[in-house]
């Protein structure tokens, strides 16, 4: 069980930067999610961690001690791929005792050590059984077992739910965490699924275009994005953008939106020219005193809530409302924001404009 | 089946492929049986015609490759009655076996040769083929490709410079040129088949023996290759043929201690007239070890002949 941390790491592939100087720190047993579209650098960032690849510069600490150019085989981390790679050549017993035999481990050992984590998730009946016959379900499993069966200082997982069913996913993304959870083993997890980051992880690492957008907890993330990439990956619908032409003054507490005055955590930082008003969905009231209004476009009914496409003078925009609230298409309804969930961003550096809300998150600018 | 089927053919279409298939089998089986026959035939029957299809099958054929014989005058074989029943056969002609031929012996240079060079060609085809398709080599593309164009010409063209380079090298008619010339010829074959079938195979295998504490040479060897075996087996069944049939560098080469089978059959016809069946004899036994060496490897040959085609 370990800490890891990630140090101005660097790296490049030819002429193509895959990943540009990120840090981050992945505290003890921790769930931690990397979180990005793919091509973000965020798979070469986990096969640096388990030494798949070697950064260009920069450096990691696996328990204090400097790894970045040490091969896999000395890490003490373990890896489960995507589509598994199980040894296909060998059956489940035979692939979860490869990494102990590796380690000259005697013979019972291997054997008490498989059967140990056969019971823990389940398998013990397919020890026998060549890989190729199981299911997407127990080849999970094996891959598994096969990365704790030698208790490894901190587990990669490199999206390892995306090769199954979207039905068995959810199963398994529990299974998961509840098993993170009884060893508490310092955990790596890549993903494109913000949802099943948000979901999973206890840290999440938002990265973009080689670059580390965000690093924080879940609600940090969700509820204080410190960029509008991150405020737009993140929730489903995904934050609303109003682009706007003004200023705001540090220390102020409203900004100035179609000549209506709205709400806003008290600024800590002034700027002008393009700003965008950031509002998540949920934080958008419908209400006929309203002075900024919009026009309804389009509902979508979810059950409990409903999405309701608004065109505002400011560009279109989602509310979540009670499935209850009446809206018709064409109508002209008064929106109402909760001032102190905003974010303002400047357009052109894409960066949250620190606030009162994001205090202590979003330190740049 | 009276449904109508768009993935599955009619019966009517099944039986015309398979009467095809067995039409050409036929075709491609009578040189072969009537090689295997005439083996078995007396020189008078090889001969005869019409042909003999049904015959009295007698071992001569056989006796005379592995025997090399002389005619003795009447009082010797009066005085010295046949002991063996091979020794019978020859007395017909009133001859007395003189010794074994030379063709056990070139029959061994043919199994040395052959799957010596095999070896080899698959040996050094397959790590050329694994660093080709899993490290960044410096013009990779130009390498593979100067690779491919040693076979842009048939072998035969550069047969008078090897001549005299391995009359210079001290290498001609010696079993290690032999395995060094076939092995030229076939590695190109080796690394471009070898190097497909080490693409198909996921990379993630080998990171995954990396991460379990192996090194790269353990993982290439007991994950790598056992998954690669498809592909070195079809590909040794290639190398093998070539080298088993090979006939123009070994008529060229090879004349004495390393002379091949392939040389060495027609010169039977030159001992003692023409005999067919001798000849007949020595074909069929030369088959054999490639037949036995395919049959015994036809899944995978199958398999790596439509390699690539089926992705699963």
């Amino acid at each position: 069980m370990a800490q890891i941390i990630i140090k101005n790491v660097r790296k490049e592939f030819g002429d193509f930067t895959a990943v540009k100087e990120s840090s981050f720190t992945i505290e003890d047993g921790e769930f931690f999610m990397l979180l990005g579209p793919s091509g973000c650098g965020k798979t070469t960032t986990l096969r640096m961690i388990a030494g798949l690849e070697l950064p260009t510069s920069g450096e990691i600490y696996l328990d204090g001690e400097e790894i970045s150019q040490k091969p896999p085989s000395q890490r003490d981390i373990a890896f489960v791929f995507q589509m598994f790679a199980l040894y296909p050549h060998m059956n489940v017993y035979k692939n979860l005792s490869y990494p102990l035999v590796s380690q000259g481990m005697a013979r019972r050992d291997v054997k008490a050590k498989v059967e140990d984590v056969a019971n823990i998730l389940g398998i013990q009946n397919i020890l026998k059984k060549p890989v190729g016959g199981l299911s997407g379900g127990d080849r999970q499993r094996v891959a598994l077992g096969r990365a704790i069966v030698r208790d490894p200082k901190a587990f990669m997982m490199d999206e390892p739910l995306g090769a199954l069913d979207a039905e068995f996913r959810e199963h398994m993304a529990e299974e998961l965490r509840a098993l993170h959870d009884r060893m508490g083993a310092t955990t790596v997890y890549v993903t494109h699924d913000q949802l099943e980051a948000m979901q999973m992880g206890d840290k999440i690492v938002v990265m973009n275009n080689a670059v580390v957008e965000q690093f924080g907890t879940p609600q940090e993330i969700y509820d204080k994005p410190a960029t509008m990439f991150v405020a737009d990956f993140i929730g489903s619908p995904s934050m609303n953008f109003l682009p706007f032409h003004g200023s705001v003054a540090e220390g102020a507490q409203t900004v100035d939106l179609q000549g209506q005055s709205i709400a806003v955590p008290r600024q800590m930082q002034g700027a002008s020219g393009k700003l965008v008003f950031g509002v998540r969905p949920e934080h958008v009231t419908l209400s006929d005193t309203g002075a900024y209004r919009g026009e309804v476009l389009a509902t979508e009914y979810l059950g409990t809530t409903q999405i309701i496409t608004l065109d505002t003078p400011n560009g279109a925009l989602k509310a979540r409302a009670p499935a209850g609230q009446v809206a018709t298409v064409g109508e002209k309804i008064g929106l109402g924001f909760k001032g102190e969930a905003v974010t303002l961003f400047d357009e052109n550096s894409g960066r949250a404009l620190r606030s009162e809300l994001n205090e202590g998150i979003v330190t740049h600018g | 089946m009276s449904s109508f089927s768009v993935t599955e053919p009619s019966t009517r279409s099944k039986w015309f492929a398979g009467s095809l298939v067995i039409l050409y089998a036929l075709i491609t089986m009578v040189p072969l049986a009537w090689i295997m026959l005439t083996g078995f035939k007396s020189p008078a029957d090889a001969i005869s015609y019409p042909p003999k299809v049904i015959f009295d099958p007698t071992l001569e054929g056989y006796v005379n490759l592995f025997t090399t014989r002389t005619r003795q005058t009447d009082e010797f074989l009066a005085a010295n009655p046949p002991e063996t029943w091979y020794e019978e056969i020859v007395r017909q002609y009133d001859m007395v076996i003189a010794g074994p031929s030379k063709f056990s012996e070139r029959f061994l240079n043919s199994v040395i040769i052959g799957f010596g060079s095999t070896f080899l060609s698959v040996f050094l085809g397959t790590l050329a083929a694994y660093a080709f398709s899993r490290f960044k080599i410096p013009l990779a593309d130009d390498l593979l490709f100067f690779i491919l164009s040693t076979r842009m010409m048939p072998p035969i063209a550069v047969a008078i410079p090897i001549f005299l380079m391995y009359r210079q090298l001290g290498l001609s008619d010696t079993h290690l040129g032999m395995i060094l010339l076939y092995t030229a010829v076939n590695i190109s074959l080796a690394v471009w088949l070898l190097k497909s079938f080490i693409d198909g195979i996921p990379t993630e295998y080998e990171e995954a023996a990396l991460i379990d504490g192996y090194t790269r040479f353990q993982a290439f060897y007991k994950v790598v290759l056992p998954q690669a075996a498809t592909g070195i087996a079809s590909t040794a069944i290639f190398c093998l043929i070539f080298a088993w049939n090979e006939y123009a560098f070994a008529v060229l080469l090879t004349s004495g201690t390393a002379q091949t089978a392939p040389p060495f059959i027609p010169t039977i016809i030159g001992v003692g007239g023409l005999d067919w069946p001798a000849v007949a004899a020595g074909a069929t036994i030369f088959l054999l070890p490639v037949m036995i060496f395919t049959v015994a490897l036809r899944k995978h040959l199958l398999r790596g002949i439509t390699f690539g085609a089926v992705r699963k």
